[in-house]
């Protein structure tokens, strides 16, 4: 009883513990470094893969984009490719309609419209959950790809927007076939992004948002404006998947309304829940993953290369329930407890 | 003086049935109310009518003389209104300590905040840690809340209303689902509350209602039976015989 009057030291030292473990949490860790290493280390491996290596770092930021939303704060989105394609068509559109070719500010407005669009539609629909918001979000992207058909004069349909050129980056490098330019373009950006992601993953509001994704009743009780900070998020996903989509379209100078389908918001989801949930790294190991796997299968088997997918989902989803990162987690877990003993 | 919280001819119904009927209650600063009632009697339905998980058909709700009956549940949160649910609401996740911070976090505005990491915020950790020493979960403070037996997630679950700093609490059966050779430590917990804030229990075991409260109130059907002190209403005929009945008298006696 005389316990809870002044802490023990063995009390103590359990306060100290707890609070170093919050403190070190947000630091940069070493291992951090080595997706970023290996990403530099593929531009000298692989010169000639950079046109695929680019389409990889863009899946990577678009699962990043979802993984704030569906990963942090436990909204499922079906729809999440109408920021995506709405950020490919600002840059499109721009381009091709008004000639902005400047390919930094293409990146801007992306991210601006995408946000705009985001927060209409969040304030409106994130009073839903579950299987209504699913339909919802769904609907919002199919609405997008038939109000792109309905103006095909505009939007140039499922042909698409071919042939668009952009300025060269900074004004001074020029894209060059092998894509190794572009590589690094995205790559850089993708850097900044993450470093924003980051950021707000450990900041109150990223706690915040984990609180609604765990039990959104007790945020309601402890006060939380759960409402306003969904919409806050549902908007910075979108208009990170904004730029996702802009530099899709920089990088392949092509666009066309097969962006919005079902299929871009069902995958980007699946490389999310492969990699890992609301763990950052997720992102990058699900993307990096499904799509090497994508382009080995479809290689091995140009008709079935699907199949393979489906198995390795299957194994993931029986084997793997908290996803790549959550197995490797496990296995460090069991490492310590070997070496501890 | 204003009292803490007033509830005014509160009314609430489910389609044709009235849960709710004409509830007139009121919570001096620092009180120590208890609600009891058979069940089915409407009590928790009260505690969503006062916390404003549920709006009510008609009546009025004051929290400091303010009328609270139209605003979200959030805001009365945030002007100090704070309750624990009878089966636990915690964030099964996330560590113990990230539960309590989670409170202190959106209580002081902090969690509007995208940029400075959580963990920068000392005066969070400090506080959090203070709420579990008081309460004795600091050797848990790194666990994850599902990792913990039932008896101390009920202390988490008390830990995130203090946080709150309330002035008025209201604990949904607070021992509920606890083994009674552990439920002295939550009760323990109750009895030392801040005598500055103003709690309303929902309690069914008749011991800890007559050990803790001052005031009982007894609700059956949705409507106030009677109200009065611990001794008045175990001496109330009426009340033994719609409530506490053979066993309360037993027990008492």
């Amino acid at each position: 009883m005389a316990a809870s009057d002044t802490p023990s030291p063995p009390g103590k030292a359990a306060r100290e513990r707890a609070a170093d473990y919050l403190v070190r949490r947000h630091r940069f860790h070493w291992p951090e470094a080595m997706p970023w290493i290996l990403a530099i280390g593929c531009f000298f491996a692989f010169p000639d893969r950079m046109t695929f290596g680019s389409q990889v770092l863009i899946g990577v930021m678009f699962a990043l984009s979802l993984d704030l939303i569906l990963g942090y704060a436990g909204i499922v989105t079906l729809g999440h490719a109408a920021f995506f394609g709405i950020g490919a068509y600002t840059v499109g559109l721009g381009a091709a309609r008004l000639g902005w070719t400047e390919p930094i500010s293409g990146l801007f407005a992306a991210a601006f419209v995408a946000a705009i669009v985001g927060l209409i539609s969040g304030w409106f629909l994130l009073r839903y959950r579950g299987l209504t918001l699913l339909m919802l979000t769904l609907a919002t992207a199919i609405m997008l790809q038939e109000a792109g058909n309905l103006r095909s004069d505009i939007s140039g349909g499922y042909d698409g927007l071919p042939g668009l050129s952009f300025d060269p980056l900074f004004g001074y490098f020029q894209y060059d076939l092998y894509g190794h330019v572009n590589y690094l373009y995205v790559l850089g950006v993708l850097a900044v992004i993450f470093f924003f992601v980051r950021r707000i993953v450990y900041s109150p509001f990223g706690h915040a948002l984990t609180g609604i994704r765990e039990n959104v009743r007790r945020m309601h009780a402890i006060g939380s404006p759960v409402h306003r900070r969904l919409v806050t998020v549902y908007t910075i996903a979108a208009a990170i998947a904004g730029v996702a989509g802009a530099l899709f379209t920089q990088t392949n100078a092509y666009v066309t309304l097969t962006v919005f389908d079902f299929d871009n918001s069902a995958k980007v989801m699946v490389m999310l829940i492969l990699g890992g949930t609301g763990r950052l790294y997720g992102a990058f190991l699900g993307a990096v993953v499904y799509l090497l796997m994508e382009d080995y299968f479809s290689k091995l088997s140009p008709t079935f290369w699907q199949f393979g997918i489906g198995l390795l989902l299957v194994l993931a989803v029986l084997f793997a329930r908290r996803g790549l990162i959550g197995l490797a987690e496990q296995a460090e877990v069991y490492w310590h407890k070997r070496v501890r003993r | 003086m204003t009292p803490a919280l007033e509830v005014q001819k509160l009314n609430r119904s489910f389609g044709a049935l009235p849960v709710t009927r004409d509830v007139d209650l009121r919570l001096e600063k620092g009180a120590r109310r208890a609600l009891i009632g058979p069940n089915g009697a409407g009590k928790t339905t009260l505690v969503n009518l006062i916390t404003g998980v549920l709006m009510p058909s008609s009546g009025k709700v004051l929290l400091n003389g303010e009328d609270i009956t139209a605003t979200s549940q959030a805001e009365r949160s945030r002007r100090g209104l704070a309750r624990t649910f009878q089966i636990n609401q915690l964030f099964r996740g996330l560590t113990v300590l990230e539960n309590i911070g989670m409170a202190i976090s959106e209580r002081d505005g902090h969690a509007n905040n995208l940029w400075r990491a959580i963990g920068s915020k000392r005066a969070i950790l400090d506080e959090a840690l203070d709420y579990l020493d008081s309460l004795r979960l600091t050797e848990d403070a790194l666990k994850l809340v599902r990792e913990l037996p039932y008896g101390r997630q009920r202390l988490v679950e008390i830990a995130i209303a203090l946080a709150q700093r309330p002035r008025v609490l209201l604990l949904d059966e607070p021992a509920a689902g606890v083994p009674s050779s552990e439920s002295h430590l939550i009760l323990d917990v109750v009895a030392a509350l801040d005598p500055d804030i103003a709690v309303l229990i929902i309690e069914h075991d008749m011991d800890v209602v007559f050990r803790f409260a001052k005031q009982i109130t007894v609700l059956v059907q949705g409507a106030v039976f009677t109200q009065g002190t611990p001794e008045e209403i175990m001496n109330n005929e009426e009340v033994r015989a719609v409530y506490l009945g053979e066993e309360g008298g037993r027990r008492r006696g």
